[in-house]
């Protein structure tokens, strides 16, 4: 199954440059559907980083972060052709885990 | 535990297949895991985030001052050393693209309040070692409000505002 994760990593010196993107409906309760009923709250609450066993990143997010969500964060320690790791969990207990390659 | 000599052969045979045994039950889980390579660190997400865990409570709050309370338990002083970068005017309320940067030092953590929203507390982001302290996220906004940078830095919070319009709100109009 295609992954909900997106990621692009770049590596400049010590640096390492994150961007990622994930599809995730990121509801936040108070939205009605064509019916006119509440969507129920669906989003990711922990979102996480991590590069040689240790995490660089975390995100703890709510209801309030917009629908595929997008973070951009940066960490030293890495190189080229280095694995990152994502994974996320949502606050109705589904995940998604990627690794992906430091460019 | 081989190592007694008046040991009976028995109980030596027995130690020699428990061994075995637990060789191959561990290299049976350790091949079951690896099969589960995705939920691996996830695991270990989970165990990390107990470590730092997802912060129930100041995702509840209604409104600004007790997410902070709930989040650091101290009041933000104003700093100009946090950067919140927001747009002045949100064409869509629902992906506005806001990001903090800061020169303080030993940064553990940063945060975003949006206090018209009907839960101020957006996103936290615990900052580790190594880490830069900064940050770019899309966040949604109900209406035209303040939006708030909290950093924690060398055990104290500081913050950064800037009022945000927002032209259609984010909670699907």
């Amino acid at each position: 199954m295609a992954s909900t994760i997106r990621m692009r990593a770049v590596a400049s010196g010590d640096t390492t440059e994150v961007q990622a993107l994930v599809q995730h409906p990121m509801d936040s309760g108070f939205v009605k559907d064509a019916k006119g009923d509440l969507i129920p709250p669906h989003y990711i609450e922990v979102l996480e980083f991590q590069h040689a066993g240790k995490t660089v990143f975390t995100a703890f997010w709510g209801p309030a972060v917009a629908k595929d969500p997008y973070v951009k964060f940066s960490f030293k320690g890495a190189q080229k052709g280095d694995d990152l790791t994502i994974s996320w969990v949502d606050n109705k207990g589904q995940s998604d885990s990627l690794v992906g390659k430091i460019m | 535990m081989n190592n007694n000599a008046i040991m009976s052969k028995q109980t030596r045979r027995r130690d020699r297949l428990v061994q075995t045994r637990r060789t191959v039950i561990q290299g049976a889980l350790a091949g079951g895991l690896a099969g589960f390579a995705g939920l691996v660190p996830l695991t270990r997400a989970r165990a990390a985030a107990d470590a730092n865990k997802w912060p129930k409570d100041a995702f509840a709050q209604k409104n600004e001052a007790d997410a902070i309370k709930a989040l650091y338990g101290k009041t933000p002083e104003i700093s100009d050393k946090v950067s919140l970068d927001a747009p002045e005017i949100a064409e869509n309320g629902a992906v506005v693209p806001i990001s903090v940067n800061t020169t303080l030092p030993g940064v553990t953590s940063i945060a975003i309040i949006v206090s018209e929203n009907p839960f101020p507390l957006a996103a936290s982001y615990p900052i580790p070692a190594g880490t830069a302290p900064m940050v770019a996220n899309r966040l949604k906004m109900a209406k035209t409000s303040k939006v708030t940078a909290l950093v924690e830095s060398g055990g104290k919070i500081f913050s950064a505002s800037k009022e945000v319009k927002v032209t259609v709100g984010g909670c699907g109009g």
